[in-house]
């Protein structure tokens, strides 16, 4: 049997990494797959605490979090079209218009 | 779930997601991607969460991550293979993420799970997984449940407003 840390330090691990590539990677594209990562950390950590409370909220919780990383993903990405047909990059560090 | 399939499985979770995200050429990382989200898949059957393991594959792997190459395909792939592939930063962000990790490490160690519900695995398994989320879905939680529908039309039509080429 294996105690509900395990599951937690997993999940902490993995949302970890998708920090890290959120933080350092240039490319926009892989942004977004980083914070795909964190959703799904999240999502774990959420059915590991559903499965040890005998409960099925964290369950439901997470099906909402699926929905919205879909949205996420479908909105970022057709800004990612709109960026490149008028910039012809995915680089973040080439978009500074904003830089203040 | 035992011992060893949770090591095999988190440890592949841990790799493939680190090899993903290091990668310079996307379409790689798209597919290191599938394989982690088909070992999670595996880790939430091994929690009970049958109806969840199937979205994970359908939703994730199915849809989300081909929207992912789907995209990938209109971008240039050869400028972003030459590009740089880490920011100047990629220490800090080190630094930051495992300082992070340590953080929550101290403290979850010592979690101790709350008050029970009532869904016990006899109950689960007397109904079913999915069954049980259907219900819940339609009665306690109709409310977010719509909510979530129309997120997902808001983005269904924002995605085509923006990524159409002009509005007439």
């Amino acid at each position: 049997m294996v105690p509900l840390q395990w599951y937690i330090w997993l999940s902490v691990a993995l949302f970890m990494i998708g920090v890290f590539g959120f933080l350092t990677r240039r490319s926009i594209i892989m942004m977004f797959l980083s914070i795909e990562v964190m959703l799904n950390a999240v999502n774990l950590s959420l059915v590991s605490f559903a499965h040890f409370l005998n409960g099925l909220r964290g369950e439901v919780l997470a099906l909402f979090v699926v929905a919205v990383a879909a949205s996420e993903a479908a909105i970022g990405l057709a800004i990612l079209i709109a960026l490149f047909r008028n910039r012809a990059t995915a680089q973040v560090e080439d978009v500074k218009e904003m830089k203040g | 779930m035992s011992p060893y399939l949770f090591a095999y499985l988190g440890a592949a979770i841990l790799v493939l997601s680190g090899l993903a995200l290091t990668r310079k050429n996307p379409v790689h990382a798209v597919l290191y991607m599938i394989v982690m989200f088909f070992h999670l898949a595996v880790m939430y059957l091994g929690l009970g969460a049958e109806f969840l393991a199937a979205v994970q594959i359908i939703v994730y792997a199915g849809a989300i991550l081909v929207l992912f190459l789907f995209v990938i395909m209109v971008l240039n792939i050869k400028e972003e293979m030459e590009a740089e592939r880490f920011s100047v930063g990629w220490p800090f962000g080190i630094a930051i993420s495992s300082g992070l990790f340590l953080l929550v490490i101290l403290v979850t160690g010592n979690v101790v799970p709350g008050k029970q519900g009532a869904y016990t695995p006899a109950a689960v398994a007397a109904q079913t997984n999915t069954k049980l989320v259907g219900t819940l879905l339609y009665t306690q939680y109709v409310f977010p449940f719509e909510v979530a529908s129309l997120i997902l039309l808001v983005a269904v039509v924002g995605a085509i407003v923006l990524a159409k080429k002009k509005l007439k």
